[in-house]
């Protein structure tokens, strides 16, 4: 009968045909915790009675959401995670790494086929190399920490087909604003989005992690690329694996079919507060902005910082808006160093901060005052996200965000 | 014990501010719990208060801080037309009841709410609006008071691998 790829690799695990709608106990090929879901899940693991985690080897342990440490509080919760990783003989990635689903990522802990479960919602991002990788709560991941298993319920796939090129300064994050929009931000709650066609057989791995980054703004249960030679090469040197073909049977039944063209794209916005309020960037071209804030899982990676780069040219900052830039991770970080991106951008007027979340996550630095207005490429909008609850975010692409952050309210990138 | 109506789409952030993912106990993380968003909330709800919401209840981060706040201002049932997927599976852990209610949004605020679970149904001002029933897998887990009581029982998991 013919399958999803989701079902294919749920089948693969549990070694007979699995189909969407089967409730299965399936082993976890790796569980990721960070410092502020962490602490929770492992008290669940020892109020379960957990004594010794399930294979200390297929856990990522590090801390990103609050690093350096930035109230005792948080400085308490590390202490308690290193602790904890020692006991455990689990790796400790600690603070200098940089945020948990680039660090997986460039480690090649994900890999296709795989079944991942990370205690954050943008654990969906894995699915850029092909594996089966879903977010869960601290609970959840006690009981993973002790059994190495997890109720699934094997979600149907909405496919989403993609064809044509990209026009200039339009990208990924474009795309996949403009996909929230139309499915909306419960379209695709329980089920996952299978992102194929053209334009993702040539999309860069970066590219994919983007988009496979925000399925959970759909609601999502994954998003997963269907692994191809970019899958493979990427893993090549990170991760010992042979090749094997993953992909749904052209004829398997999918639950809903989109498709989009990305020639016809435009530099997209989603205005507060919520992701699937998406627009045309001309809507809100000139909107005053506070803050512009580049970094996060979304879009930190050094194709971003460059994205920006590109567009900022020699150029300089608008010296109103507090431009903050951020790397995704140590090794983008270093990228981006070598490649002379961040002498640039601190040259144009940027704070331009070690790896870490940031503002994204609204708890750490660079919170917004009532009234202010900040443009984020990050992925969430939400009332209060990245610092009041009367302050407005604006999501777009680095390239956006860059134009903008010269002219200091929001600017079509086509146009400097 | 009244209702708390809420619309739709209202997320994790609005729960619970990312400012304090770093406390762990329900009791102090329901004193911010709509922080910003509906004050009221945190000072007035009781204890077996319940939320009534629109599409998509509880979007957004995996948080469990979110549920664990709303647990510690008494609310143990919270009736929504639906769930976003993560906040559903954490309210059942932390020991909260998820009732999807296809009606929930003409039940208005400060109502009164009567559930009959074995019937399937929920009434409000005279009328019985359906519920769907919780799948069986996680009826189990409910049972429990959560997954912590169920895992606590569980001597050995059975896996996928091993067969049926
Ligand atoms: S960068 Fe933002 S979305 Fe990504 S893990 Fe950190 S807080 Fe979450």
């Amino acid at each position: 009968m013919a399958s999803t790829l989701v079902e294919k690799i749920f089948s693969r695990r549990c070694a007979r045909d699995v189909r969407a709608g089967d409730v299965v106990m399936a082993p976890i090929d790796m569980a990721m915790i960070h410092d502020i879901t962490g602490p929770l899940a492992v008290q669940k693991f020892q109020e379960m009675g957990g004594r010794t985690v399930f294979d200390p080897g297929k856990i990522v342990l590090l801390f990103d959401h609050q690093v350096p440490a930035d109230s005792i509080s948080a400085a308490n919760n590390h202490v308690f995670l290193r602790k904890f990783a020692r006991e455990q003989n689990i790796e400790n990635l600690d603070g200098r790494e940089g945020i948990c689903h680039q660090v997986v990522m460039e480690r090649g802990r994900a890999a296709p086929g795989d079944i991942i479960v990370g205690a954050d919602s943008h654990t969906c991002m894995y699915g850029a190399a092909g594996a089966f990788a879903t977010g869960i709560g601290s609970t959840d991941m006690g009981f993973v920490l002790k059994f190495g298993v997890l109720y699934f319920r094997v979600p149907e796939t909405i496919r989403v087909t993609v064809g044509g090129k990209f026009p200039g300064r339009v990208g990924p994050k474009d795309l996949i604003l403009e996909i929230a929009g139309k499915i909306g931000a419960d379209g695709a709650t329980y089920q996952a989005l299978e992102f194929t066609g053209e334009t993702f057989r040539t999309m860069d791995m970066p590219g994919r992690m983007t988009c496979c980054n925000m399925a959970v703004e759909m609601g999502a249960k994954a998003g997963i690329v269907p692994p191809d030679d970019v899958t493979w090469s990427y893993l090549k040197g990170r991760r010992d694996i042979t090749p094997f073909l993953l992909a749904s049977d052209e004829n398997a039944s999918f639950s809903m079919e989109y498709s989009f063209d990305a020639s016809r794209l435009t530099p997209r916005v989603a205005v507060p507060h919520n992701v699937d309020q998406v627009v045309d960037v001309a809507k809100v071209a000139g909107t005053h902005i506070d803050q512009v804030f580049i970094g996060s899982c979304t879009n930190g990676r050094f194709e971003d910082l460059k994205e920006a780069a590109d567009v900022l040219k020699d150029g300089t900052f608008h010296p109103d808006v507090r431009v903050i830039i951020i790397p995704s991770s140590r090794t983008e970080y270093l990228k981006a160093l070598k490649a002379g991106l961040i002498e640039r951008f601190v040259s144009a007027g940027a704070l331009v901060e070690a790896p870490c979340c940031g503002p994204c996550m609204g708890g750490a630095f660079g919170l917004l005052a009532p009234g202010e207005v900040s443009l984020s490429t990050s992925n969430r909008n939400f009332r209060g996200r990245q610092g009041s609850t009367d302050a407005f975010v604006y999501l777009c692409s680095p390239a956006t965000a860059a134009a903008s952050a010269m002219k200091g309210e929001i600017t079509d990138p086509r146009e400097v | 014990m009244r209702v708390w109506k809420f619309g739709d789409n209202i997320d994790t952030d609005a729960i619970i501010p990312g400012r304090y993912l770093v406390i762990y106990d329900p009791w102090a993380l329901a004193t911010h719990a709509f922080e910003g968003t509906r004050d009221e909330f945190a000072q007035n709800a009781r204890e077996g208060d319940i939320i009534v919401a629109g599409k998509n209840f509880g979007c957004g981060s995996s948080r469990e801080h979110a549920p664990l706040a709303l647990l510690g201002a008494g609310i143990k049932v919270i009736i929504a037309r639906s769930f976003a997927r993560i906040f559903y599976r954490n309210a059942i852990n932390v020991g909260i009841l998820p009732l999807v209610c296809p009606e929930a949004g003409t039940i208005e605020d400060g109502a009164v709410v009567t559930i009959d679970l074995d019937a399937g149904f929920i009434e409000s001002g005279g009328r019985k609006m359906p519920i769907e029933p919780v799948p069986a897998f996680l009826k189990e887990i409910i049972d429990a008071g959560g997954l912590v009581g169920y895992a606590r029982k569980l001597e050995k998991v059975k896996t996928c691998t091993e067969s049926q």
